[in-house]
């Protein structure tokens, strides 16, 4: 046990717990005045994390008995993560000030939960894995409910915390049953210890666990059938705290689920293939349907995102290396689509109040031009259609399964695409198509302006940045698989 | 001039008009006329640049030429890859010679959002350019899908009362097909380790999933052709559209169809395209007769000349499946000709619609009293559709029947029909239109064609002319090109 070189292998994260911690105490004493300063020191804080993040060397690193790993895949969930929350405290910043969150505490929650989401991503062992979820998950529950005194944001977080602390026991569960047949919690021995299970009977108990953890997981990418919680709790969070549950935990989650089930679970790729095979699908179709009768564009974003997911969740059935890099590309595309849609959702403000009702958007292209042409980017975009960056992502993540010889998955989830592509052009209707409505308030402050016109930039000339991303995302994905 | 990358240059001209568009600051007023200006500019100029290719081109090889190649995403065998060959150079050429007759014919019966319109039919353009240069498969299908995006706020904005209806209808129909076609560029991709079109042409695709493949570019190009029975949303399109959107469905969207079946399916699947010619050969029949008797119940002009465009592209793809040198040339060449004609019709029927706002038949009557050369132009183009020897319409149905008889007689004799029953419904509407008793108000008071319609009749009616009259410099380009697709063809079913 050598603590100082298991602390260098972890310093992004050990950044982030103590600079988390003296601002905890800064504005502790200050109190809710220090707000302001408070965010922005956090961003300065997440920035240096993610400037330790890209300058850690390349190779597999393991430190702390085994429990906590560092390697590409890992870094570049990390940074995924760290912008998402970056964007989120931004985006966050003006709309606290007039819906009057003033809580010095939400950049530091957005902070742990940061910290939770890495060493989620950065889990090599059942124990480590479940201390990141929780860490990352209470975080959350309390950011759902940040606005005390809204009954919708009290019942969002109740019910993202009781089927929260739901799916973690299912996991929790999972995770014994594993170590009660395998005898071990640590990634690397379970790999040895199953691959001599080849042939062997005795792994229905591994099997029962690992059903049991893909359940909890699932949970939290919000997969179908345990989906139900996110439109409602997607509905009643603060807008800027629904932007981060939309992003970065599903990251987080999805990434330790293909590295749980990629790396020890690997033997058992035949077992779970059938399962995440259903999942992705039943995703992806209730995903395009469900969204079709939706009124609250919180809620038509929710099932927007269970259908994302499920594509995402097609590059984990196809179980290969162009699999796994499918996924990080279509979540980086996932994350730039849905911080501009959650900025420009933010901008959706009329006599000072928030409103949420897609009728609402109707006639934008009047009022506000250039936020309609955003959006309108962003929904095709969504809807895969080239050459916007969303249908990059959907590329790759159907290449991988066809190499996979995964033909009906494929089929079944262009046509789910053809069908969600409906209510995103419902959106497009509205703001072209029919007369308009009285603008939205004006200005609408520079932070959206500049992240929602940011975003669609990426999104549209996505083709000159796709080389770069889709190297690095190889590196991430080969690293995970060189084992 | 070596290197000039002249075909890049007429793919992305039309948005660099958009960004000076973008540009333009000032009142109402001023930003409509600067964005009609600016518009017919660029799109002028990208037509002028796109004679260039015309002009040097070169004949007598069946490679691609002015080609370009740029590493795009390396590790995927996929780049910026275009240029063109004796099939795709026309299709550059009508699309670049349209979007200006589009914007021109706008001119006056556009006034809300002008700007937008602009922007979205240069968009359009760079759109269609790009499908028929791009040789690398996945660019293709970015190309060919990125027209839906500017199409359906055409049809959605500036359309009709039923525009919504039909704007959803025309998306989802056509993305329904193409997911189908990209899943078909996967497979090709996994089995052949590029999506470059030149070796994907020399690639022999494995006979067991050329059906397959066969099947999923059927349903793509098939929506877009429009095919029957998947022709529905082409009258509802057509109907709502703005005029110029009409002219730019029937004249280019269309071909795109047609273009993919003589690019992909034949030489790519050769064996497949043997098996399923007689279910083309059946769907196209079908197509002829029966949308010819439906056009000739209809009592909406544009309606009609929008069923006309299904039974005209039946003749097409009944000669792209002869595999014949003729009903290659024939579709290629009916290809373009209709482009041109129902280009015309649509404009022809804009003109009136600007007047009377309506479409309807029985609104008019008589109007040869008062416009006589609209009545002139009008008849003219009607000939032409109705396939009227010295027209170019004449000539390309002439070779795919040509081609057509020595493939099976009985399609072709069924197919004839159908120039018979065309006749029928296009010189029926003229009569109610045009001739007759003047009696409505306010067709008494119409104005025959402005100057700035003229000048927007005049180039089609010279072509249609020249390619009915001398149609040797049109076919002189194809020829190598299709001789060469014909050669291919017949090795691979015979290996």
């Amino acid at each position: 046990m050598n603590l100082i070189p298991d602390l260098i292998t972890a310093i992004p994260e050990v950044t982030i717990v103590v600079l988390t911690l003296l601002l905890l105490l800064y504005g502790a004493f200050i109190g809710n005045k220090s707000t302001g300063t408070v965010s922005w020191l956090s961003i300065i804080a997440m920035c240096l994390a993610a400037i330790l993040v890209i300058s850690t060397p390349a190779e597999r690193v393991t430190a702390f008995n085994q429990l906590f790993i560092v390697d590409e895949f890992a870094n570049y969930a990390k940074l995924l993560i760290i912008i998402s929350a970056v964007l989120t405290i931004i985006l966050a910043m003006p709309y606290n000030k007039r819906e009057n969150i003033l809580h010095f505490e939400y950049p530091i929650l957005i902070l742990f939960a940061v910290l939770g989401m890495m060493m989620m991503v950065s889990a090599n062992d059942l124990i480590s894995l479940y201390l990141g979820i929780e860490l990352q998950s209470l975080s959350l529950y309390i950011l759902a409910t940040i606005r005390r005194d809204s009954v919708k944001s009290a019942e969002a977080g109740l019910k993202y915390f009781v089927l929260g602390a739901l799916s973690s026991g299912i996991l929790l569960y999972g995770m014994s049953m594993v170590y009660g047949f395998s005898g071990s919690t640590s990634f690397d021995n379970l790999s040895i210890v199953f691959e001599n299970y080849s042939g062997n009977n005795s792994n229905i108990g591994v099997i029962v666990g690992l059903v049991f953890i893909m359940a909890g997981l699932a949970f939290k990418v919000s997969a179908v059938p345990f989906h139900m919680w996110t439109p409602d709790v997607y509905e009643g969070a603060p807008t800027p705290i629904t932007a981060f549950f939309a992003i970065a935990p599903k990251v987080a989650a999805m990434i330790l689920l293909i590295r749980i089930l990629i790396q020890p679970f690997g033997e058992f790729f035949d077992q779970w293939q059938q399962i995440i095979w259903f999942i992705s699908a039943a995703s992806m179709i209730l995903g395009a349907f469900a969204a079709i009768n939706q009124k609250n564009i919180k809620r038509l974003m929710a099932y927007s995102s269970i259908g994302h997911m499920g594509f995402i969740l097609v590059g984990l059935v196809a179980g290969n290396e162009s699999g796994t890099q499918a996924v990080l590309l279509y979540l980086t595309v996932y994350l730039f689509m849905n911080i501009g849609t959650f900025a420009c959702i933010l901008a959706m403000r009329r006599q000072d109040r928030m409103v949420e009702d897609i009728d609402q958007l109707a006639g934008l292209s009047r009022t506000n031009p250039i936020m309609a042409i955003c959006i309108t980017v962003f929904m095709f975009s969504m809807a895969g259609i080239p050459p916007l960056a969303g249908f990059f992502g959907k590329y790759f993540i159907f290449k991988a399964a066809i190499e996979a010889n995964l033909y009906t998955l494929t089929v079944l989830g262009l046509l789910a695409s053809v069908v969600s592509a409906y209510y995103y052009l419902r959106i497009v209707k509205l703001i072209y198509f029919d007369d308009a409505l009285d603008s939205f308030d004006l200005p609408v402050g520079k932070e959206i302006s500049i992240i929602t016109i940011g975003m669609s930039i990426v999104v549209v000339f996505f083709i000159f940045i796709i080389w770069p991303i889709l190297n690095t995302t190889a590196i991430a994905a080969a690293t995970l698989f060189a084992i | 001039m070596e290197f000039f990358p002249v075909i890049s240059l007429i793919t992305f001209l039309p948005l660099i008009g958009v960004l000076f568009i973008l540009l333009v600051r000032g009142d109402e007023e001023t930003v409509a006329r600067n964005a009609r200006y600016t518009a017919i500019w660029t799109s002028s100029a990208t037509f002028i640049v796109s004679l260039f290719l015309w002009i040097n081109f070169d004949n007598t090889t069946a490679d691609f030429q002015f080609v370009e190649k740029i590493e795009w995403i390396p590790g995927f065998s996929t780049s910026y890859h275009v240029g063109v060959d004796g099939i795709s150079i026309f299709f550059v050429l009508l699309s670049a010679a349209l979007t200006p007759i589009c914007v021109l014919a706008s001119w006056k019966s556009i006034t809300k959002r002008v700007r937008e319109y602009m922007i979205a039919f240069l968009i359009l353009e760079t759109m269609m350019i790009g499908t028929f240069v791009a040789l690398d498969f996945l660019l293709f299908y970015i190309f060919f899908e990125g027209v839906l995006i500017p199409m359906f706020i055409i049809i959605g904005v500036w359309g009709g009362e039923r525009r919504v209806y039909s704007a959803f209808k025309f998306f989802l129909y056509t993305l329904a097909g193409s997911v189908l076609l990209l899943v078909a560029i996967l497979v090709l991709h996994y089995e052949s380790g590029t999506t470059d079109i030149p070796e994907l042409l020399s690639y022999n695709v494995p006979v067991e999933i050329q059906p397959w493949l066969w099947i999923a570019f059927f349903a793509s190009f098939a929506v877009k052709m429009p095919m029957w029975p998947v022709h529905t949303w082409l009258p509802d399109a057509h109907v709502e559209a703005p005029t110029a959107g009409s002219v730019i469905l029937a004249g280019v969207l269309l071909k795109m169809g047609g273009y993919g079946f003589l690019r992909f399916s034949l030489p790519m699947l050769p064996i497949a395209s043997e098996q399923f010619t007689p279910l083309i050969y059946t769907l196209s029949v079908v197509a002829i007769i029966y949308t010819s008797l439906v056009a000739l119940a209809q009592e909406d002009m544009k309606k009609l000349i929008a069923y006309s465009s299904v039974a005209h592209m039946g003749f097409v793809t009944i000669g792209i499946f002869t595999a014949s040198q003729y009903g290659l040339q024939g579709s290629i060449f009916q290809m373009l000709s209709h482009g041109i004609i129902s280009a015309a019709l649509f404009l022809c029927v804009g003109v009136v619609y600007d007047r009377i706002h309506s479409r309807d038949i029985n609104r008019y009557g008589g109007l040869v009293k008062r416009m006589p050369k609209y009545s002139a132009i009008f008849m003219l183009f009607v000939l032409g559709s109705v396939a009227l020897p010295g027209t170019s319409g004449f000539i390309g149905e002439f070779m795919i029947l040509i081609g057509a008889y020595k493939a099976n007689t009985w399609v072709a004799l069924l197919a004839t029909t159908g120039i018979i029953l065309g006749a029928a419904y296009m010189l029926y509407m003229y009569r109610r239109v045009i001739f007759g008793e003047l009696l409505k108000d306010d067709l008494k008071e119409i104005l025959d064609l402005d100057f700035r319609e003229l000048c927007i009749f005049t180039p089609l009616i010279i072509l249609v002319i020249w390619m009915g009259i001398w149609p040797q410099p049109f076919l002189d380009v194809m020829d190598v090109s299709v001789k060469n697709l014909l050669e291919n063809y017949q090795l691979a079913l015979n290996r």
